[in-house]
């Protein structure tokens, strides 16, 4: 089982992923998220028009294991949601890097800056291993 | 074994198991409206439910049938002296609103108690209103808040809690209204001291600390804890989950908590997770005492009498009229037939037995232990990441142990140790017991390299094979109406 790391995204401590697509940021999480949470059970999604600031907390993903918060590497307002995933939040297991979960319209691009390359987030999780 | 029918196949119409005597008063016709044709109820005999109920208890896993070492809720044995005293008449049959005079015994047993376990972690006053621990933390976690309002600290919004925290520490934090910021562990699974520093501002309103932890060990740095939180102004909540460890040993409010819950459930013996309630009297500081939640039992000296007393600036009730009074009888009697030398050595063989587990299975070498460089406490945390058998979980594992007839330990908690395995033997256990569960976990191991998929299809000699729980989670159905063939021949 190895883990799946996108050269195309940039990766959040907080295990979530981005991709800048047109004039949006899509964000999704992590091949490592969705394997350390296993089956994923529920999403709450983030509420449309909502303006958020890089850090906040937007969202619930929720396992048989455990729910996690889910945080926005980036600021600006919320546009569009992943409306699948009320029915089938499995779709963050299968595909953690096609099943996007919210995108939103940045206030300011240069925040990705602060995300982790594939590369850097790939040695980070390496790091967390107990 | 399979799984038996629900109550309402058996039914039939007609059949019954009561015969109810004539009425010895007037009767009273309910009102028109309220009556209802249909009332779906089974119809059985007596010994068919009698039989029905008897069966499924038989199914069912208890610390009564074997070793039931699930990590953090000490199920330890149940004493069957408590459920004796707990059915004495006067204490059975009584009613929460007779006069006092009239249940002056009960009263006294409260206020003992009281007293007892205030003694006990070293606090000054203690309510017995909450109904089980989580309920004793939002109730913690208000009259922290409301002893800082008292000082006109209005600014204080943000509860810090460590990452290894059990998960209704900051869901009562969130429920009280105020936010958690979650504080990580060190390398040995302390507080991390430099990172508690930096989250203190005068918006705390303190802390919520578990000793010993969720990881099984005790908080070497907790008095500077306590004085690193005293110092910003903010208080020291105590989860007593885990006072089964140190009972007779150290006493929490010596070591600078400020407010502390009780398990009654766990540390003193009364049946929980599924076989009854439990209970999470708050102990206090004298400081913090006026705001505790009433009634209390108070002692009137002049009339020799007990009396209910609510504390003057009490956050209010939290639960009506005096909390979980069958709970507290049976504690009651369990910290009475230890007394202060048989309590302590509760404690230190519930941490012996968890050493022992825990240094036999370091010298096993399948389950890495995290933390194993530590003596723990009353219970050990151990991963399910057995080297060969990549693709088998702590999931299998534990799903596995029920074929060889073990409770499984508490399984992915705390959340950060991946694959968590956490292991509580409680002190009723003896070593044939613990030495019988090891060896299964270590035949299990070899399974896991020889045939995992015996383990990813465990249960095999259960009741029930392999839940879906991802399916129960989605979809799950939560009330199961009679079946359309009972239906169809009422
Ligand atoms: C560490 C810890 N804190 C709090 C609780 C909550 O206690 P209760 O289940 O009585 O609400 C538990 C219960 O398992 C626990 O293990």
């Amino acid at each position: 089982m190895t883990l799946k790391y996108d050269p195309n995204v940039k990766y959040a401590k907080t295990d979530e992923w981005a991709r800048v697509e047109g004039d949006l940021v899509v964000v999704g999480i992590s091949d490592y998220a969705q394997d350390q949470l296993s089956d994923i059970v529920y999403v709450e999604l983030p509420e449309v028009g909502a303006q958020v600031s890089a850090g906040d907390v937007v969202g619930t993903v929720e396992s048989v294991k455990a729910a996690a918060d889910l945080m926005t590497p980036v600021s600006g307002e919320i546009v569009e949601v992943n409306e699948a995933l009320d029915d089938s939040p499995e779709l963050l297991n299968e595909d953690p890097y096609g099943a996007w979960i919210f995108k939103v319209k940045p206030s300011d691009l240069a925040e990705l800056d602060d995300l982790m390359t594939a590369a850097e987030y790939e040695a980070y999780n390496a790091t967390r291993e107990h | 074994m399979k799984f038996d029918d629900y109550i309402y196949d058996l039914s039939s119409p007609g059949r019954t198991g009561v015969d109810l005597p004539e009425p010895d008063v007037p009767p009273t016709p309910i009102p028109e409206e309220f009556l209802r044709e249909d009332l779906p109820l089974p119809e059985l005999s007596l010994p068919q439910v009698t039989r029905h109920y008897l069966r499924l208890s038989q199914k069912n896993y208890a610390v009564d049938k074997g070793f039931y070492p699930l990590g953090s809720c000490t199920m330890k044995y149940n004493p069957k002296v408590n459920e004796w005293a707990v059915r004495l008449p006067g204490f059975a049959n009584i009613h929460p609103l007779q006069h006092p005079h009239t249940v002056q015994g009960a009263m006294g047993l409260m206020y003992e108690l009281q007293e007892m376990i205030g003694e006990i972690a070293g606090f000054d006053a203690v309510s017995l209103q909450p109904a089980a621990g989580a309920h004793g933390e939002l109730t913690g976690v208000l009259i922290m808040r409301a002893a800082q309002l008292a000082r006109g600290e209005t600014q204080r919004h943000k509860v810090l809690v460590p990452d290894s925290a059990h998960g209704t520490n900051p869901a009562s934090t969130s429920m009280a209204g105020f936010t958690a910021v979650e504080i990580p562990s060190d390398k040995d699974g302390n507080v991390h001291i430099e990172a508690l520093k930096a989250a203190l501002d005068d918006e705390v309103i303190g802390i919520m600390i578990t000793n010993p932890n969720t990881l099984g060990l005790f908080e070497s740095n907790i008095v500077e804890v306590c004085e690193l939180v005293h110092e910003a102004g903010g208080l020291v909540y105590g989860d007593g989950a885990n006072l089964n460890a140190i009972v007779g040993i150290v006493r929490p409010g010596d070591l600078g908590i400020d407010v502390m819950h009780f398990n009654l459930h766990k540390t003193f013996s009364t049946p929980h997770g599924g076989g009854g309630p439990g209970s999470g009297p708050v102990g206090v500081t004298a400081e913090l005492a006026p705001f505790l939640p009433g009634p209390i039992v108070a002692l009137n000296e002049a009339e020799d009498a007990y009396i209910w007393h609510y504390p003057e600036k009490s956050i209010g009730r939290i639960k009506s009229f005096y909390g979980n009074f069958g709970v507290m009888v049976r504690a009651y009697a369990y910290i009475k037939m230890h007394g202060a030398e048989g309590l302590r050595r509760v404690s230190e063989t519930a941490v012996l037995n968890a050493n022992y587990l825990q240094a036999r299975l370091l010298q096993m070498g399948d389950y890495p232990v995290p933390y194993g460089h530590r003596f723990c406490k009353h219970e050990t945390v151990a991963q399910g990441k057995i080297a060969g058998a990549e693709d088998v979980r702590t999931l299998d594992i534990a799903k596995r142990l029920i074929d060889y007839d073990f409770h499984p330990p508490t399984i992915y908690f705390p959340l950060i140790v991946h694959e968590a395995l956490m292991i509580e033997p409680t002190e009723t256990e003896d070593k044939e017991t613990i030495d019988a569960f090891l060896d299964a976990l270590d035949k299990i191991a070899d399974e896991a390299r020889e045939n995992p998929d015996l383990l990813h299809e465990a249960p095999h000699h259960a009741p029930v094979r392999r839940l879906d729980e991802v399916r129960a989670a989605r979809h799950p159905i939560l009330i199961r109406l009679p079946s359309a063939k009972a239906a169809s021949e009422r």
